[in-house]
């Protein structure tokens, strides 16, 4: 995490504009106060609903229910748990299915919207992709249940043609996390659809002519100029859906319960942190759990920028 | 956890913030050494011989208004409660009933115990679960309600049998809202019209079964769609996958022959389809089978909640028979399935008022005769309540009989462990079943599953 922090430290500094050393100072001495001021409330919010609790469960992660130091006995207790390899599994699928649709698509998506002429259907295309993810999580999920549901579902021909007659058909095991990549696709991609569009709008209009007037066509241009120039954009999403796709909680434990629990309530690494805190009382347990899933995430991320480049400056 | 998904520049901070948080685990590491720690659970309300209800309570106040826990279907006996005591109102607050394995009551305490305040004086649950988590050995919220606090009279007054569910080391932890005895419910009309005799035993059920496969295809003579179904077959069965013989022990053998037998009945009408596989209460059985409902064995509560509620079969059609038994059974058994339970808040602050308000709710029949949608478990109120369903002119023949046999039929092998069968069930059984395989196949599985269930929860498992 120090290889992180160091990364983190050589971000790119804003480029202020280098006129005169004077108006540089001005400009260097107001900022950040500004700054400050706009960040404030966020650093209080992070703080309490993000840090303390971070710290908070690291806390009980190395202690006892009773008191006193636990060492790692935590971490083996439900790491041993019949439930925990199962949940990394069905996770580590899931992640998988998701991220690869969410690079290939997203990119594909937004290449072709940017490449789309008509100013009023690019709006009309970018305001279709916002609305998905315009919608609260937990109720996206429930509007997803309607469409999964072969009985009141809007395309329930295709559920019936693929062999899905009932609900019970549909939420098979092995059909689940390509289920969930399709709600967590279907609620989050478009925000990052736009995200990509903003990138490729980014690159300067000279580098694109320069490379229509070498007759490259749009294939050749997205992959030799706009992917590899949009590269950090891609990565940023990356990391930032790696670190919501392991704490899958939500989909789950909506549709668990909307199967009358055939789709078991322990099916994600999240959930069995919540099992355990809240069937077992063992909020110890629960919290080396979440630890897991901060380190594994951390570790992707780290790797992510690394590889990424993130925070080189051009 | 959608947070991520939607872009926030501001999320970028999350990194830095996390690296520097992993630098503060060893602060905290150091911390947790030096520290006492946090007490979990309420264990500070230890069995106490000296107070007059058996526990340390809490300081009692005469004028505080209690809270009370509802699902929907409770809601009215809290409203009647209030509408009978306008001196004495009670704060009614809905929740889901704890129903489905959702643990919904364990979580709120959970949360309650570790912030030291905030529980309610009375708890309904569609489930009977609670006794074990709950008690003086457990986290210590559920009050013992047989060491003074509910007078003996009133206990003695329920069903026999009926508070064994809650009760552990011989401290009854429950007040028992209703039986949910299995019985047989059948369109008298059909059957009738297509001159069938009512089945007596499960052979001459499948038989019948086999017969309307051929003869009136599409019919179904019960459901083995919802998490309920092992208490329903199982348990009428007498399958010993439940047998809770102690506080932390239990007996599980799923491969006995009795549970093989139900597990080959229940494949066999699956696969001649008289059998159905989806959820009573679902949007599918209403539209697909609602109208071909020939017989439903299960609880009496399937009256009100399925026939009258949920499928709106019109009146003088739907009968019940006795409960359905193996022809080899002496005596007769059949199950149940819930029954819900009344908990009273070792942390109250008005235990008078929350022992008569689980009181009335219980045993008076301004609720359980006229408003109730089961068969009591108080005895005096189930008289009531026969008599009112009976007098409501729907019913195609005498229920009262066959129920009351029901309640003194069921088989006391199937105990109340602190985790919920049902959910076990769904997550192997249903589950499996929804890829094709057949119930006995899957077996070997829900043992499995128990044990490990079980294991967790600190229970010595034995077959």
């Amino acid at each position: 995490m120090t290889a992180l922090a160091t990364r983190e430290s050589s971000a790119p500094t804003p480029q202020v504009p280098t006129s005169t050393s004077g108006s540089r100072r001005t400009a260097g001495s107001r900022r950040p106060r500004a700054g400050h001021f706009f960040v404030l409330p966020y650093v209080v919010l992070l703080a309490l609903f993000g840090v303390i609790p971070v710290v908070y469960s690291i806390y009980l992660a190395f202690t006892k229910a009773g008191g006193g130091f636990a060492g790692f006995s935590n971490f083996t207790r439900s790491a041993r748990d019949y439930r925990f390899v199962p949940a990394i599994e069905h996770v580590a699928m899931y992640v998988a299915i998701w991220l690869v649709a969410l690079i290939v698509l997203v990119v594909l998506l937004a290449l072709v919207v940017h490449r789309l002429v008509s100013g009023k259907a690019k709006a009309v295309v970018r305001f279709a992709y916002y609305i998905p993810g315009a919608l609260a999580g937990a109720s996206s999920v429930l509007l997803l249940l309607f469409v999964l549901d072969p009985t009141v579902s809007p395309v329930a021909m295709i559920l019936r043609w693929t062999g899905n007659e009932h609900f019970t058909d549909v939420i098979t095991p092995h059909h689940l996390p390509v289920i969930f990549a399709i709600i967590a696709f279907w609620t989050g991609a478009g925000g990052w659809i736009l995200v990509l569009y903003g990138a490729l709008n980014t690159i300067p209009a000279e580098v694109m002519e320069a490379a229509k007037v070498d007759g490259a066509g749009p294939v050749r241009t997205a992959l030799n100029i706009q992917l590899p120039m949009i590269r950090k954009w891609v990565s940023y999403m990356v990391i930032l859906s790696l670190a919501a796709g392991t704490q899958l909680f939500v989909e789950p434990e909506l549709v668990s319960q909307a199967s009358f629990g055939i789709v078991p309530n322990d099916y994600s690494v999240n959930q069995l942190a919540y099992q355990f805190a809240f069937t077992q009382n063992d909020f110890n347990g629960s919290a080396a759990i979440s630890i897991d899933l901060l380190v594994v995430a951390l570790l992707c991320a780290g790797l992510f920028v690394a590889r990424g480049k993130l925070f080189e400056t051009d | 956890m959608n947070l991520g998904r939607v872009p926030a520049p501001a999320r970028r901070g999350r990194v830095r913030v996390a690296a520097a948080v992993i630098a503060a685990a060893g602060a905290a590491a150091l911390l947790a050494a030096c520290s006492s720690g946090t007490s979990v659970g309420g264990k500070n309300n230890a069995a106490d011989p000296g107070s007059k209800y058996g526990f340390k309570t809490a300081a009692q106040s005469a004028a505080s208004q209690i809270t009370v826990w509802v699902d929907s279907t409770r809601l009215p006996a809290a409203q009647a409660y209030n509408k009978a005591h306008p001196n004495s109102q009670v704060k009614i607050v809905s929740y889901d009933g704890n129903a489905n394995g959702s643990n919904s009551f364990k979580t709120k305490f959970s949360l309650f115990d570790r912030a030291g305040s905030g529980w309610p004086d009375v708890v309904f649950t569609t489930d009977n679960n609670s006794a074990s988590w709950g008690s003086l050995d457990g986290t210590g919220d559920l009050a013992p309600v047989n060491k003074g606090l509910v007078p003996q009279s009133t206990l003695n007054g329920f069903a026999k049998g009926s508070l064994d569910v809650c009760t552990l080391n011989g401290v009854t932890y429950c007040l028992r809202n209703d039986l949910a005895q299995n019985v047989l419910w059948y369109n008298k009309k059909l059957m009738d019209q297509w001159g069938y005799q009512v089945p007596t035993t499960w052979e001459q059920y499948e038989q019948l079964a086999d017969k309307v496969a051929q003869q009136h295809p599409g019919y179904i003579v019960g459901s083995a769609g919802d998490a309920w179904a092992p208490e329903i077959y199982m348990w009428g069965a007498e399958c010993p996958a439940n047998d809770v013989t102690g506080p932390k022990t239990i007996k599980v053998d799923t491969s006995d022959p009795n549970c093989v037998k139900a597990a080959k009945m229940l494949d066999s009408l699956i696969a001649n389809k008289t059998m159905s596989t989806l959820s009573l209460f679902g949007p599918e059985f209403a539209k697909q089978q609602g109208s071909k409902v020939l017989m439903l064995p299960g609880p009496d509560w399937y009256g009100g909640s399925v026939f009258q509620g949920t499928l709106k079969t019109p009146k003088g059609q739907i009968a019940v028979a006795p409960a359905l038994h193996w022809a080899d059974q002496n005596p007769p058994v059949t199950g149940d399935v819930g029954g819900g339970a009344w908990w009273i808040s070792s942390h109250s602050k008005n235990l008078k008022a929350a022992e008569d308000f689980a009181t009335w709710v219980t045993t008076n029949n301004a609720y359980q005769a006229d408003l109730a949608p089961g068969y009591p478990a108080y005895t005096a109120a189930a008289k009531g309540w026969l008599a009112k369903q009976q007098s409501s002119g729907y019913w195609a023949n005498d229920i009262a009989a066959p129920i009351l046999a029901a309640a003194g039929q069921v088989w006391s092998g199937w105990g109340s462990a602190a985790f919920s069968q049902e959910s076990i069930w769904a997550k192997v059984v249903q589950a499996g079943m929804a890829q094709g395989k057949t119930i006995e196949s899957l077996l070997p599985a829900w043992q499995t599953e128990i044990e490990n269930e079980a294991k967790v929860l600190g229970y010595t498992v034995s077959k």
